[in-house]
């Protein structure tokens, strides 16, 4: 990408979204906007700048969309995460008094955020937690993410959206431009590359399984055999957090909803209504990884 | 509505940063230092400053010093928004009583994320939550 190009997107970016990119930042643009330019059929950032020159406002806005989403982030809706702290660890601790231990499986752990800010949770607990036994298990389809998640290392730009600074400062150290978590949370996480659409009996079984943002990739069916298999997965009195637009409501009867906290299901003891099948459905499995 | 001081020798930033309160349903009131920053403050205290910390006359953290001992100066929400990047910075903002800490370049969702950690916005007017 040239200068003159670099510099018309940051104008453009600065001017319609507020984001103001320094000197240095050729390298997000173009793995921001690459996929972007040859989804519109256009080889190079060269030419996409052409067409935004040429006021193709569709291609503005997703170019502005491209640059300025990020997927994941750290306590992401935060409701989640309030459910974590004031109602499933609170009952856990009760109930698993005798086991002290808690199994946790972060079904989508992309690249990291979400069971790391799980281990923040945690930590934050303190004293409470003192000799308590805490598995937290993160798979994704994508072994590529689950690297980055191991490493442990963000950018700036990610540390800083849902992450309060107080955290930042007590649970990460700076590595170069990067911020690494701490190892001791690091070592919290077992990381796994999985599939959601094939067996996962072997991961065991689970107090608390996070599955939020993947299963609107799938198909109404394959979301029913997934929710059987999780129910299976899940101790009886174990929690269920799904994400703010997903629910089992009119799909499935082995989770209930609790009527005061959105997204947190428990199961319901009802056996699955039909048979499972596996890995039939590979093109939804891909998406699933992103 | 709420009203942010922006605090910011440089007028870009400045006029990115109103651009972006604005849109997030803040009034915005401008100062270029810090002494400009107090002389506004000892007037009328805004509900949320977002605070330089390299300023000429005045820099972002000796300004924090003085704020927070005015009558009610523990009253605004402070967030820095610096270039001063590594965690010493940021652990002596927030040992001089800052709330939050925006380490630049910013854009929408960091500067609605950080407010609304500190209670100055609903989750559901941050983008973040989308």
């Amino acid at each position: 990408m040239n200068q003159p190009d670099y510099e018309f997107l940051r104008k453009l970016l600065r001017d319609k979204s507020g984001l103001d990119l320094s000197a240095d930042k050729q390298y997000l643009i173009e793995s921001r906007l690459l996929p972007l330019a040859r989804k519109a059929g256009l080889p190079s950032i060269g030419e996409l700048v052409q067409k935004l020159k040429d006021g193709n406002s569709g291609l503005i806005s997703q170019v502005v969309e491209a640059m300025t989403t990020n997927e994941t982030f750290f306590f992401r809706d935060k409701v989640p995460f309030d459910h974590f702290r004031e109602a499933i660890m609170p009952e856990l601790l009760k109930a698993r008094t005798n086991r002290k231990s808690v199994r946790i499986w972060c079904a989508a752990g992309s690249t990291g955020q979400e069971p790391y800010s799980l281990a923040m949770c945690l930590k934050e607990m303190g004293a409470a937690l003192s000799g308590w036994r805490i598995d937290i298990v993160a798979t994704d389809l994508s072994q590529e993410v689950l690297e980055k998640s191991k490493a442990g290392l963000y950018s700036q730009f990610e540390v800083q959206r849902g992450l309060p600074i107080q955290l930042l400062v007590k649970y990460f150290k700076q590595v170069g431009e990067l911020w690494q978590i701490n190892s001791d949370l690091r070592a919290m996480v077992q990381h796994r590359q999985l599939n959601l659409l094939h067996d996962f009996t072997h991961l065991g079984t689970f107090d608390v399984i996070f599955c939020r943002n993947v299963l609107i990739y799938f198909d109404q069916e394959t979301k029913i055999n997934i929710f059987g298999r999780l129910a299976k997965s899940m101790e009886a009195d174990g929690f269920l957090v799904l994400g703010a637009a997903e629910t089992v409501v009119g799909l499935t009867d082995v989770f209930k909803p609790l009527a005061d906290r959105r997204g947190l299901y428990r199961p319901s003891g009802t056996a699955p209504a039909k048979p499972f099948a596996f890995g039939t459905q590979q093109k939804m499995a891909t998406m699933a990884g992103h | 509505m709420k009203t942010c001081l922006v605090v910011d020798d440089s007028s870009v930033v400045r006029k990115i940063a109103r651009r972006i309160l604005e849109e997030i349903g803040f009034a915005v009131i401008e100062a270029e230092d810090g002494e400009q920053a107090l002389e506004a403050c000892k007037k009328s205290l805004p509900e949320a400053i977002l605070l330089d910390w390299n300023m000429p006359v005045m820099d972002g953290y000796d300004f924090l010093g003085r704020l927070r001992r005015l009558p009610d100066g523990e009253a605004p929400k402070v967030v820095f928004c610096t270039t001063e990047n590594d965690i010493d910075h940021i652990s002596r903002a927030l040992n001089a009583g800052a709330n939050e800490y925006i380490m630049k370049p910013f854009d929408k969702d960091i500067i609605s994320a950080k407010f609304q950690e500190v209670g100055l916005i609903d989750q559901s007017m941050s983008p973040a939550s989308a």
